[in-house]
């Protein structure tokens, strides 16, 4: 017998993303992390309602669902900023000077790896290797690699990012 | 389908892809991407909107994948249909701008290269690499199925699903000697000939595509150069050990590579080469994509599954093996990306061929990923047992700066500094563990006399204390109180018997850990310890 799905959790539009990804792989409950990453994409973080969403929809507990979600890095439980700013820590990054670049965004921008600032402008994270070595050190702003940047001409560029 | 009816298609797409007298190819991997490569092609197609003058040479303009040079990017190349990139004209550094310039250049028969912008091809960097894994890195276009097949791609899954038994394809890689390119070197024809000999039923081929180790992007630069190479690799394995289904786990932090494999996948699928009754033949083959979500420790094999199975990624003891007990309790294939996209050409041209390549032990060739304080960063592909003096100062163009080589570090989190005494070791998966470090993935670092090797075991820590999954305690509170002496020892804080705290700590974490991630946590210390030890009595009270 077919197991009732539950209703969507309000009209918003990107719950139906959502839901169509969790359909597209039969609302499997190994199709989890698919889930949360549809969840991110659409929301930028994830909720107790979307995660109560996702469990109740693929029939898993809960702390399942809150479990898995905690465990990855990617996966975000407070609202971000309007732009993300992820900068790489990797090796290389960190011989050709990620410390400095995080220093220097911390100086101008007030928020430190893991923060959002005030104005929810920016969110600045880090990653362990984007895999772009070569453009050492390397930042990815709302998806988009910049290298070979020093703090201050990285933090110009930056700002422009941000009224762009 | 056989392989005459697979040339007679590959002939036909050479032909509707159009013939030119000339490429010119842009390198759209994510470094020359994220550097202009987009606006390059752009400036090119602008410029190219205009027909070629009589007498003038024909050009096609096309995205292509990593030319191996990143840290010079956008890479353009200008060929004769086929050549490979020795035998191309190679720029660096190309801006939109420039595109006009090398389209006139190359059009004009008997023109020079743009000077300003020409990065000869016969240099070391090019010259000494040899390349099988990749063969079509810089020369197919990543996201065209038929420019694949149009040369040559699928031969060898075609061969092998229409004249070669699944024991045949096992005995041809047995015969290779290919062992596992994702660090551990397992040799993958005894892992194959494992899984296959389990009890028919339900069996997994995976692709640990999860490449984690910070400074290495050999697989990204597979995935996004070449995903059909991998696909077919596969398909191969799925029909030698008797699979059905697999799974590629990819990083999210990736997203450029896992767009390319979805084209890819969608457009093999529709043409019949992957899918049920692959090339009209009974063999059925599909492929799924998984996402990982930043976790380091899903590189490990148990791990990744867990994480496959939908929850987090915490690693199981082994035995049992996944060849046994894998994917949902199913005996499961694993291997790397780049284990995989060797397979094609071993099928192709035997066993035998493979085998005269590289050291007794180790046969083949590696990629390297180059970076840090080198002249030349990027992609590279020798032979096995090349030393690494070679690499660094031939290949690599030594260190910027007129500063002094101080150490490399291979292996990533798991792996060790080698100093300047040793670089003419060979490198192979057993010469480098004598030195206390491993081949790892390919990650090559390349640090200077301004890196502090204190400063770099404790980065190595703090990476492998912030990944642990925190199922067991030796590498969950280990990494941790390695970390904090480590960050004593830097500040000048330690004692002499915090040092031998800590080699203690080493020890017992590298013996009691439930994985590979705890087991080789201590590998920098040790390493750094073991060559740079006055680094660290320098700092201690």
């Amino acid at each position: 017998m077919q197991r009732e799905r539950p209703d969507l959790p309000s009209n918003d539009k990107r719950w139906k993303l959502v839901n169509a990804t969790m359909r597209r792989n039969g609302y499997a409950g190994h199709a989890l992390i698919e889930a949360l990453h549809a969840v991110q994409d659409a929301f930028g973080f994830l909720d107790e309602e979307a995660m109560t969403f996702v469990a109740d929809s693929l029939d898993l507990p809960l702390s399942k669902v809150y479990g898995v979600a905690t465990f990855y890095h990617l996966f975000m439980l407070k609202p971000q900023g309007r732009h993300a700013c992820v900068v790489c820590t990797g090796t290389a990054c960190y011989i050709k000077g990620a410390g400095a670049l995080i220093e220097g965004i911390e100086a101008r921008f007030g928020a430190a790896p893991g923060e959002t600032t005030a104005d929810k402008a920016l969110s600045v994270l880090t990653a362990r290797c984007v895999g772009a070595c070569g453009l050492a050190p390397a930042v990815v702003v709302d998806g988009k690699v910049i290298g070979k940047l020093g703090p201050d001409a990285f933090c110009d560029r930056l700002a422009q990012e941000i009224a762009e | 389908m056989n392989l005459d009816d697979l040339e007679d298609l590959a002939a036909k797409y050479r032909i509707e892809l159009g013939e030119a007298d000339r490429e010119i190819r842009v390198c759209v991997a994510t470094a020359c991407h994220s550097s202009g490569a987009p606006g390059v092609i752009h400036g090119l197609n602008a410029a190219a909107a205009e027909p070629p003058a009589d007498g003038e040479h024909s050009c096609r303009i096309k995205g292509v994948g990593c030319m191996g040079l990143c840290s010079v990017g956008p890479m353009v190349a200008v060929a004769e249909p086929g050549a490979d990139l020795r035998e191309s004209t190679l720029y660096r550094e190309v801006a939109a701008d420039d595109a006009g310039e090398i389209l006139a250049s190359a059009r004009k028969p008997g023109a020079g290269p743009v000077a300003r912008l020409h990065c000869p091809s016969d240099q070391p960097f090019f010259a000494r690499q040899r390349w099988i894994v990749r063969e079509n890195s810089g020369i197919v276009d990543p996201d065209s199925f038929k420019g694949y097949v149009a040369v040559g791609g699928y031969a060898a899954m075609v061969q092998a699903l229409t004249e070669m038994t699944p024991q045949e394809v096992i005995n041809e890689v047995t015969t290779s000697g290919l062992r596992g390119r994702g660090g551990g070197g397992y040799p993958t024809g005894l892992k194959w000939s494992t899984v296959s000999k389990m009890p028919e039923g339900q069996k997994y081929v995976i692709c640990n595509a999860d490449e984690g180790d910070p400074g290495a992007f050999m697989d990204r630069a597979v995935l996004e150069s070449d995903p059909h190479r991998l696909l077919e690799g596969m398909a191969i394995a799925a029909y030698a050990v008797g699979a059905n289904k697999g799974y590629i786990y990819i990083r999210a932090e990736y997203p450029l590579a896992v767009e390319r494999l979805k084209t890819a996948i969608r457009k093999a699928k529709r043409s019949g080469f992957l899918g049920n009754h692959i090339c009209e033949t009974q063999f059925n083959f599909d492929v799924e994509i998984r996402l990982g979500a930043g976790a380091f420790v899903c590189g490990e094999e148990t791990a990744l599954m867990a994480s496959i199975e939908g929850g987090r990624g915490h690693p199981r003891p082994r035995p049992p093996y996944p060849a046994e007990y894998g994917l949902w309790g199913h005996p499961t294939l694993i291997n790397n990306v780049e284990t995989y996209a060797n397979i094609a050409p071993i099928i192709s041209n035997g066993g035998d061929w493979f085998a005269g390549i590289g050291t007794e032990k180790s046969k083949g060739t590696k990629v390297f990923a180059l970076a840090g304080n080198i002249v030349n960063g990027g992609l590279i592909e020798v032979d096995m047992g090349i030393t690494l003096r070679d690499i660094i100062f031939d290949i690599g163009g030594g260190i910027p700066g007129g500063r002094a080589f101080k150490a490399v570090q291979t292996g990533g989190p798991s792996g060790g500094c080698v100093p300047e005494a040793h670089l003419d070791i060979p490198v192979d998966y057993d010469s480098l563990k004598t030195l206390g470090t491993m081949m790892g993935s390919g990650g090559m670092i390349v640090m200077d006399e301004t890196s502090n090797m204190v400063d770099v075991a404790r980065f190595f820590m703090e990476f492998c204390m912030d990944e642990s999954c925190g199922k067991c305690v030796p590498c969950r509170a280990g990494t941790q109180q390695m970390h904090g002496l480590l960050d004593r020892i830097a500040k000048a804080e330690a004692t002499r018997a915090d040092l031998e705290l800590l080699e203690e700590l080493c020890d017992v974490v590298q013996a009691t850990s439930l994985c590979g991630l705890g087991q080789t946590a201590p590998n920098p210390v040790l390493s750094t310890l073991r060559y740079f030890r006055h680094e660290y009595e320098e700092k201690l009270g």
